[in-house]
Parts: C-alpha cells; structure tokens; sequence
C-alpha cells in the first residue's frame, strides 16, 4: 500500500530539459514544486576528472540501467518484439539528475517554419498526392511566429554561441555569444562549400564560447576545447546543462525539492483530473502516492509516452483501425542510416581531430526542407550537412579505407595511420511519420516493478533510405572537393532496416502535438485534451522530426508550456485552447 | 565444451609445459614426471608462477610483473593463453608499438570480465531470449560465458586442424582460425562466431586504448602510437591552429585531484 505524501501544487517527473524548465519556472512563481527523478543525483563535482572513454563512451556510464527498465523492439504488428537489453549495442537515453541534458553534445538548432505546418505546406506546393500512402504527418497546431520567442528565451537560458544561419528567417535577435573558434576542419569545409556554392556558417553551440550569465543568473564557464562533452558531464560547468542552468534556479527556491531514486510507476488520476503520481523510492521499495493539483510529465519520449499507456489516459493509438493518439507518429534519426557517415580520408593532411567541442563544426542548410524541389526528388523532407569536431577518442574511433581488415597487422597500421587524417561529413535529414510505426504496451516483458516495458513496432520506408542516399551523394561531392584521398560511403541497401541500433537519442512522438484531440494528444501549450491539469511536455510533443537537432525545439515547447501552466494555475483551470473538433484529413 | 572441473587433461597440460621453457627446465632437472599419477599438490605447484623467471630487459635486468597482473576472472591458464595469441594477433606488436600482450590487454580483459561488465549487470537479462543470431549483448550467455566458450573453441579447433594448441601454431596459422571465426564459419554453442570475435576485437581496442588505470595500454604506449593526448584540461591554445599539434599524453593517474 503506497503510503500518501502531503499535498503539493506542482509534480514533476523527471529532471531533464523538460522537468528541469518547469522546475525552474513554477519554483520562481512560487508554487510548492516536487520533481521526480528516477536516477541518482551528481552535480559538475561529480564530472571532474571523468575523461574516461572506457566507463563513459563504452560503458555507457550515464544512460539509463536497463537491468530495471528497458523497451522491445520489432518491425511489423505481426511479429514478435525483442527486449534492447544493452546500452552497449546503443544507448539510446539517459538518466541521473539533468537526464539526457547532462550528456548532450550541446548542438542547437531551430527547426524550420515549415516544419510546424508540414502537411498544408506539403499540400500547398505540391497537392495532396505528393504524401505517400500511410505517412501521416499533421501540423503541430503552433506556427514558428508563434514559437520563436521560446526559442529565443531558451536559448539565452542556455548561453547559445553561434550565429545567424544565412539561408534561415532573421531571429527576432542575435545568438547572445559570439561562435566558437574556427579549426582546420571547419575552415577547410567551409572554404570548399562556398566555392561549390553554398552556405555555410558555424554550428551553434550550448558550450559557450565566453563565461556568460544567463537572464536566471546561473554562470556557464568557457568552453576550453577538452572534448569530452557526448555522453559526458563536462568537467569545467562550461556545457549548459540543466544542473548548472535551470535545476540551479529552482534549487534557490526553499518552495522546490528534487527527489532523486524516485520511479514514477503511474499518474494518479479520478474523474478525468490528475490527482498526483505515485512512485518507488528505489533505494527502499517502498511505494508513496504524491497528490498535486498539476502534474507536468517531462520525462524522455518512451517515459512519456509508457506513463500514459500504464495510467489509462488518452486513448491508445490503434495503427489497423486509424483511431487512438497515445503512441503514435514515433520518429526517430536513426544511428544505423540516418546517422551514417560519408568518409573522408587524406593521405598528406593531419588535423587535430583529438581536440574538439560538443557542438563545434561548420554547417550548412541548402538541402534542407524548404530549400529542395520535391518533384524530381524520391523523398519528401531534407537535410543538413556538417563537418563537426568533436575529439575521436582512441576506442571508439578506428576508422580505415574501404577494403582494409578489420583486424590484425594492418588494421593497426593503417588505423594508426588515418587517426588525425580523416573527416567525416555529417547528413541528418527529417524523418517523418508512417501509421504502423508506433509504440504500445509489451505482452511479455516486464520492469523491475512488474510493469509492461514499451513496445516498439517500427520499420524503414524506401524515403527513409533514398533521402540518405542522396544525402551521401552531396557529402561525397564535398569530400571530393576537400581533396580527400579515399572516400567511404556506407551502403544502404533495401534490406537496411529498423533494427536494435535504430533508436536514437532524438527519438520522439507518442504524446503529440496538434489542434485536433482525434489526431493529438496535447495542445500547443503540452496540455492534454483529456485531463486538463497534466502536461506532458518534451520531444513526445514531436509530430515528426526535423532534420536537425531536437533540444532547441523542446527547450522552447517547453518554456511555451510553463506559460499555460502558470495561466491555468492562476485562472482555475479549463483548456487553454479550443480544439478543433473537425477530424483532419491523414 | 563441457568443462572438466579438477580434471586435469593431460595432453594440454604437458604442451603448456613445453610452451613455458623456465618450468619446462624446472621439471627436467628435478626428473618429476606430470601425468596422471601425479598428485594435486605436486601439479598445484608446478602450475604456479613460483619457478618462472620475471620479465627480462632489454639490459639483461630482471624486472618484477606488475603485482596487478594475476588473474581474477580467467580460472584456468590454458584459456587465458589463448587470450593472450588471439588479442596479439588482432593488435600485434609491430614497427608502431606493443601489440595486445605488450600493453596489458589480455590482462585488462580478465579484470573488465570479473566485474560487472562480465555478467551483464546494467543490461536487461529477463528472458525469454528469442534473438536468432543475437550479438554478444542481446545473447543469453554473459560475456564472461562466451569468453570462455569462444577461446576454449579456437584451442578446439587449433588441436582438430593442427594437432596442437593455439598458442604453439604458426601466427598464418592462428590467423586462418580467428578468420573464420570473424566470419561466423565457426559452430558455436549459443552464440555466432562472429559475435564471439566481434566482443573480441572490441575488448582488444579498449585495453589498447582505455585509460591505463584499468591495466591495458601499459606505460600510455598506446596512446602514444595513436597520437592520443588523454586527459587534458584544454586545448583553448591549440584548437584553431592549422597544423598537428603533437603532445605527451596524459592518464587519469596525473589528471584527477589526489589527496
């Protein structure tokens, strides 16, 4: 029997981006603020001296511990789903105070205008018949103007350093920090894309390029360069996290508590109202019920979405008979195509590459969504394409010419050889939505509580893989230019498929976005249409995914959020939004 | 294969004998005869280190083995030998450097399988395992079973082509064997080949490479071959400049903060 905690205003599950924006948002006003994180509590004291490949890159130290939790995973209804049982095979999202916030590479990116209203503008310029059969992409229910003061907001909470993406919409301001610096490779594939006639600019970064106080008046530290930023707490407070940012102004507020190894089993919920969450203190087994008036979910996308689906609210996504919300339009950038690499490899240059910074690289959008004609192309959506530098750390980074052995004398030679003189160019297109890929409840696997674990059923469609493929085609032409001496181009053939390395860290939907409840599950402020004091907030909101890089866009969606929560908090409720009651077409 | 539990067997134990000359000499001179008869207390001691040499330098001095260096998860030599020729010839000892056996790596593996790594414990492990040909990861075999599944399984198949054990064949030979393996032509019990010399390779590159602290890339030699600076507080100074900066690698021993 869960035992009953005192009233709060506010609970919040988990201490990401997404909990962590709320926290500090809903502290400031005052309000009595629980935030649930299922992991344990570390700070920046805890990442000094944590330049371990082995424990952090390999052993995949701050991902979340499988051994309690994890999802299935399968292509088609009719088959059976396999558990993903190891992080080392991919880890997919984190856990711990921060969540995935804390180990992040920091790349900022705005999606684009389109990228909210994709279906009318779809339809718009190439009519109806241009979307194939089974893609479902909606609108999302907010229009950019809409959106880009949260934008804005979020990215002076976090320190951005960058600059104005010339082939995108004027920001309402500049990036509030200059770029990072320039290095060999950013030059090099800078001056070669502009003499091929393109745009490019250098990548933003939320590892500052100068000590900078954001407008809550936490401080985030200069980068230095060190790069150990993906999958790592950084050493130096430099990355902008939501321990040094948003969880720091919570945490000034004697109205806020972070309680960490808290598990969050199920949302409380009577007459259509969310009365509190209840959790397992994992340090105890011990169960507690947590009333509050306004529950905000803000956990990583599967979180989300398996809390609903455990809870019985919204009505489950039914792919055959087209009804439903809860689980569906899950997209993700997939390690094992959308993340695959053109490779370059130069016989008479060496670069730095041991050196580097989460978010620095040079970028270029003119393939993206807006920028390409559809109507000689076999895909829909587009790409960006970066060179970035992130440091290749000596265990994970072995890349040699096609045709050397994996393994053995040469091997060593050549992968010794190719270290510092090698550069990949980076494609990461939209990846849009299709009905039979979704996530539901798993009939065999369980938690360490007892509880189904999410099932993922999800397969590639031939635009998943052409849009790659054209993709790498641009990236080889680059590499060419840059003087490259070998080039790799991994193969995609049709068999290429979903598999257990296709879950990215960007994956998203499940508890989406729009105008509509037959077609959404939240609002545009994250309020679900079915229980108007819950809000889930995070990439779950996400109708599909862009082609560039999805934290800016839930750092936004969320600060949006915060707004409707205060408004319902201080005006007694109701739906923030009148929703359309006209099913849309999909 | 089944494991013989106190059974010695005799073949192998005699070849080691051979394979390992100090003990071989010990045994000569004193006229003992190992085989069957022989008791556990007499067979215990000879199998021990106590009569081998320590590790000689290119200066003729004796220099001790790191007291680091025993075995926690390998329970028998025969296997961790194995170990040791098949990480060497993924990683040999070449013009660039130290192979696996000169930086620690067979080593850094017995010490990665004796913790968690080596029975799974961050990984979800509820059956029912119905993977077809799972990865290492997705297997209902820990790492550390298919350690001793796989290295036990290129002796096996070293003595049916070669009539002997790895270690005392050709290096072509010992390639020909860790091929197909990487292949999958090889049956195994559970898990593929290929996976098995998958997790091989892998653990290899992370003994040459991972922090020295946790026993391979002995004396950072390799990082110093891949040009890897290690722990490092910055590189602001460096980052924009046009041409290699080379430098002194860094471990974790020098970087963290210590009382």
């Amino acid at each position: 029997m869960a035992e009953k905690l005192d009233r709060v205003d506010v609970v919040i599950v988990g201490s990401g981006w997404a909990g962590g924006i709320a926290a500090a948002e809903l502290s400031k006003k005052g309000y009595d603020v629980v935030c649930l994180e299922r992991g344990k509590d570390h700070s920046t004291e805890d990442f000094i001296g944590a330049k371990d490949e082995l424990k952090y890159s390999r052993r995949i130290e701050m991902f979340q511990d499988l051994s309690k939790e994890t999802l299935t995973i399968r292509n088609e209804m009719d088959e059976v789903a396999t558990p993903h049982r190891s992080n080392e095979t991919n880890p997919i999202n984190g856990t711990d105070t921060g969540g995935s916030g804390v180990h992040w590479n920091g790349q900022i990116y705005r999606w684009l205008p389109t990228d909210f209203e994709i279906r009318s503008k779809t339809i718009e310029k190439y009519g109806e018949d241009m979307i194939p059969e089974e893609m479902i992409m909606q609108d999302w229910g907010i229009t950019y103007d809409e959106i880009e003061p949260y934008y804005d907001k979020f990215e002076e909470t976090i320190g951005v350093s960058g600059e104005q993406d010339p082939l995108r919409p004027e920001m309402s301001r500049p990036f509030p920090n200059p770029p990072l610096k320039e290095t060999a490779t950013t030059r090099l594939f800078k001056k070669t894309t502009k003499e091929m006639g393109y745009h490019p600019y250098h990548m933003a970064s939320a590892n500052v390029s100068e000590q900078y106080e954001n407008p809550d008046g936490e401080t985030i530290n200069a980068c230095v360069y060190c790069a150990f930023c993906e999958q790592y707490g950084c050493d130096f407070g430099a990355k902008a996290d939501p321990i040094v940012t948003v969880l720091a102004t919570a945490r000034r507020h004697d109205n806020f508590e972070l309680r960490n190894n808290s598990y969050v089993v199920r949302i409380l919920h009577e007459n259509s109202r969310a009365t509190g969450v209840r959790y397992v203190d994992t340090q105890t087994g011990l169960e507690y019920d947590q009333p509050a008036d306004l529950v905000v979910v803000g956990g990583f996308t599967f979180t989300n979405t398996r809390l609903l689906l455990l809870s019985e609210i919204g009505k489950p996504y039914d792919p055959v008979a087209n009804t439903g919300v809860i689980g569906k339009n899950i997209t993700t950038h997939s390690p094992n195509l959308t993340h695959l690499r053109v490779r370059g490899f130069f016989d008479n240059k060496k670069f730095n590459r041991y050196a580097g910074s989460g978010a620095l690289g040079a970028t270029m959008d003119d393939f993206n969504l807006e920028q390409l004609d559809h109507t000689e192309l076999d895909f829909l959506h587009g790409f960006l394409i970066r060179s970035t530098q992130l440091g290749t750390r000596p265990i994970t980074h072995n890349h040699v010419p096609e045709g050397t052995p994996t393994w053995g004398q040469e091997f060593k030679d050549k992968s010794l050889f190719y270290t510092h003189r090698n550069l990949d160019i980076q494609q990461q297109n939209g990846v849009l939505p299709w009905r039979y890929n979704y996530m539901d409840l798993d009939p065999t696997y369980k938690d360490a509580f007892g509880d189904p674990l999410l099932r993922v059923t999800s397969k590639f469609h031939d635009q998943d893989r052409n849009i790659v493929r054209y993709a790498h085609q641009r990236g080889k032409d680059i590499l060419e230019k840059m003087g490259a001496d070998h080039i790799t181009v991994p193969e995609i053939t049709d068999e290429t498929e979903f598999d257990h390395t296709s879950l990215g860290d960007h994956t998203a939907g499940g508890v989406i976005m729009g105008d509509n409840p037959e077609t959404s599950a939240v609002n545009n402020y994250s309020q679900m249409w079915d229980m108007e004091n819950l809000f889930v907030v995070g990439a779950s909101a996400f109708p599909h995914n862009s082609s560039s890089n999805p934290t800016n866009t839930v750092g936004a969606l969320t600060y949006r959020a915060t707004e409707g929560m205060i408004e319902y908090l201080e005006n007694d409720g109701g739906l923030l939004i009148e929703p359309e009651t006209e099913r849309s077409k999909s | 294969m089944t494991d013989n539990g106190n059974k010695i067997n005799n073949k192998s134990t005699e070849e080691k004998q051979e394979f390992d000359s100090s003990r071989r000499r010990f045994v000569k001179n004193t006229g003992m005869i190992i085989g069957g008869v022989a008791g556990g207390s007499v067979l215990g001691g000879l199998l021990t280190n106590q009569f081998q040499s320590d590790t000689e330098t290119t200066d003729g001095k004796k220099e001790p083995a790191p007291a680091t260096e025993a075995r926690m998860f390998f329970t028998r030599y025969e296997d961790f030998v194995v170990l040791e020729q098949a990480t060497e010839r993924i990683y040999p000892e070449d013009d660039n450097g130290p192979g696996a056996i000169g930086l620690g790596v067979p080593y850094f593996i017995d010490k990665q399988l004796a913790g968690k790594w080596g029975v799974n414990a961050k990984d979800y492990r509820q059956g029912p395992f119905l993977e077809s040909d799972p990865t290492a990861d997705m297997s209902s075999l820990t790492r550390g079973e298919i350690f001793i599944l796989g290295l036990r399984k290129i002796n096996e198949e070293s003595q049916s082509r070669f009539d002997t054990t790895f270690a005392k064949i050709e290096a072509e030979q010992q390639d020909e064997i860790l091929a197909n393996f990487a292949s999958g032509d090889v049956d195994m019990k559970g898990i593929g080949s290929n996976r098995f010399f998958d997790l091989l390779r892998t653990a290899t590159l992370e003994g040459a490479y991972s922090d020295p602290m946790y026993g391979g890339n002995r004396n950072i030699e390799g990082w110093k071959m891949k040009e890897f600076p290690g722990a490092v507080a910055s590189y602001a100074d460096i980052i924009d400049e046009e041409e290699f900066v080379k430098m002194d690698p860094v471990s974790l021993t020098n970087y963290q903060q210590k009382s």
